[in-house]
């Protein structure tokens, strides 16, 4: 997918959102919002993946979601590339669904292979299974996904240290730098300043990314898999705006996990462009 | 009473290392984690022939638990290994996320376990994981009683697909099961058959079992002996067609009374046939420093304490 097609989908993917957050009146759309170009960018251009599910994930790119509240985006995307049909969006939170509040492997959802939710486990999945497909000599890679506000959890700290030590180069791990978590700014919940410099001296080689930008994600994308092979796992710091794509919900924490109501989500929608046909 | 003896005493860990061995040996998708405890762990052999196949972690347990997640969705087979205390209790939530509710393969094979750690203290003798293990829906937990015993659990659960909680202990205690056994998981062990008194053990309190109802034959009580070294799933059958005989149980583990074996059996007995039970475990309470045969002695978890314990039960019986 080029870049402009790239970007008509992220705009369905954004509709997908916040109509799945407004349906159930509950959920997680600022952060969903923020990291839409990435997912987008990873499963309509960068990765290698077959979207006939099959968990093991044989000779494909995988990917894991860390903070699993944004998971109306990871929803949206991987029934936008194929994996489930999109009427089932309309399920989202509700009871019976597959599309749980958190993704899950529990309820079986294609395209989901682990539970997230509980914050700063993913990063440590992630090197697992990169560890899993060099030991099988597959030429893929592992995506991680994680917020800023989730680097508060010491877990992360163990599997930073962990990367390069055991040479993990078969592994990119995406930092969201919104710059908020749920009690406010970053920097007065827990400041992590100097993040970059944090895990470059842990011993990661470090990318910068405009992440509401679709032509700098598809290119800094590229660069991190250009890196990889090289002996040292790779961290990208994605600058993004909580709320990206919709103007009332951007510049603060507010919308981390409230749902808009009808007015709201009109205003929303009006500002995004049905590009696919929504659910 | 059948008559147990043996030749050699070996630590139930080393039963885990020799498993290993052969597991290294004969699978190549099993691979190995430990978070700095490998000489603890037995499992030096195994690194040794399969170096590419362990990873260690250093003192980072959470992520070990992770990572091992990670290992088995490509297919797999981690083992995590570390002390009973910071494989369970401290990474809960890494076991209830990433391992039991994502339904991962992931075998988390723990030493040190109960009081018989000794001398290093409460800090460390965990008495409550089994309890939280077995809370965990989904999840398997085993409790072995002596070398060739926990060297066949080791083997058997590298068979089985998925999350399992293997749980060994630290001290020397003598070889009693047969060294060409199959582990089957969930299969209770007929240790004595009896009819006066059912006695239910895991883990260490098996030979202390064995050792009571020697001396209980020799007053001329038979007591019928059951090794349940799989917690869950309960081989509830074997239970219920035990004391439909002896109408009367003790259970015997290392562990809380609180959460334990004895509370599985309870529950079973609760809503299927109601026969009084005695308790032989620690009483609600931390452990402390001191050498394993003195710690199960203060605490009642020994051979006497388990005579005691069915005198008290076939009281309330008759």
């Amino acid at each position: 997918m080029n870049i402009t097609e790239l970007e008509k989908t992220a705009s369905q993917v954004r509709r997908d959102i916040v109509r799945m957050v407004h349906a159930c009146q509950s959920g997680h759309p600022g952060g969903s919002l923020g990291c839409t170009d990435l997912l987008v960018a990873l499963y309509f251009n960068t990765m290698k993946h077959n979207t006939q599910f099959n968990m093991l994930g044989t000779d494909e790119d995988l990917f894991f979601l860390s903070n699993g509240h944004i998971s109306p985006v990871f929803y949206s995307v991987l029934s936008r590339s194929g994996y489930y049909p999109k009427e089932e969006m309309k399920t989202f939170r509700k009871l019976n669904s597959r599309l749980q509040g958190h993704p899950t492997t529990h309820e079986h959802l294609p395209g989901i292979r682990m539970s997230a939710g509980s914050l700063g486990q993913g990063l440590s999945v992630g090197i697992g299974a990169a560890l899993s497909k060099k030991l099988k000599k597959e030429n893929t890679l592992v995506y991680v996904l994680m917020g800023d506000g989730e680097q508060d959890e010491g877990q992360i700290w163990e599997a930073l240290q962990f990367a390069p030590h055991h040479k993990v180069d078969n592994l990119i791990a995406v930092v969201d730098v919104n710059g908020q978590q749920i009690d406010g700014p970053t920097e007065k919940v827990m400041s992590n300043r100097n993040l970059e410099d944090k895990y470059k001296a842990f011993g990661w080689q470090v990318l910068k990314m405009k992440g509401n930008n679709m032509a700098d994600v598809v290119k800094v994308l590229a660069e991190a898999k250009a890196s990889t092979g090289k002996g040292v796992p790779i961290a990208i710091m994605m600058q993004t705006e909580m709320g990206a794509g919709v103007d009332f919900m951007m510049g603060s924490n507010k919308w981390h996990g409230i749902a808009p109501n009808d007015e709201q989500l009109a205003a929303a929608l009006a500002q995004l462009p049905e590009t696919l046909g929504d659910f | 009473m059948k008559k147990y003896t043996y030749t050699e005493s070996k630590d139930t860990r080393s039963g885990f290392g020799a498993g290993m061995t052969e597991l290294g040996r004969t699978n190549p998708n099993v691979v190995a984690l430990c978070a700095d405890l490998v000489g603890s762990l037995k499992i030096e052999t195994f690194i040794k022939e399969n170096p590419e196949r362990f990873f260690q972690c250093g003192i980072a347990e959470a992520n070990m638990i992770g990572i091992s997640a990670g290992l088995s969705i490509a297919g797999h087979i981690p083992f995590a290994t570390t002390f009973a205390n910071f494989g369970s209790g401290r990474v809960y939530d890494q076991i209830r996320q990433s391992v039991a509710y994502s339904n991962k393969n992931v075998k988390i094979a723990v030493s040190h376990a109960g009081l018989t750690l000794g001398e290093d203290g409460a800090t460390h003798q965990i008495l409550e994981d089994i309890g939280m293990m077995k809370m965990l829906p989904g999840m398997t937990v085993i409790n072995p009683c002596d070398f060739n015993q926990t060297k066949a659990a080791t083997i058997a659960v590298a068979n089985y697909k998925g999350p399992v909680y293997l749980r060994f202990g630290r001290p020397v205690i003598p070889v009693f099961t047969s060294p060409d056994q199959v582990f089957e998981i969930g299969k209770a062990w007929m240790v004595n058959e009896g009819t006066d008194v059912t006695i239910v053990a895991t883990g260490h309190l098996v030979w202390e079992a064995i050792q009571a109802g020697e001396k209980l034959a020799e007053e001329g009580i038979n007591a019928e002996i059951i090794n349940i070294h799989t917690i869950k799933p309960l081989d509830t059958e074997a239970i219920l067609k035990s004391v439909a005989k002896t109408r009367c149980i003790v259970t015997a583990e290392e562990h809380n009374r609180i959460g334990g074996l004895g509370d599985s059996v309870a529950q079973l007995l609760i809503t299927k046939d109601l026969v009084p039970q005695e308790y032989v475990a620690v009483n609600d309470s931390f452990g402390e420093s001191g050498k394993p045969a003195e710690l199960m002695k203060k605490y009642g978890l020994d051979s006497a304490s388990i005579i005691e314990a069915v005198k008290r039960v076939m009281k309330r019986r008759n």
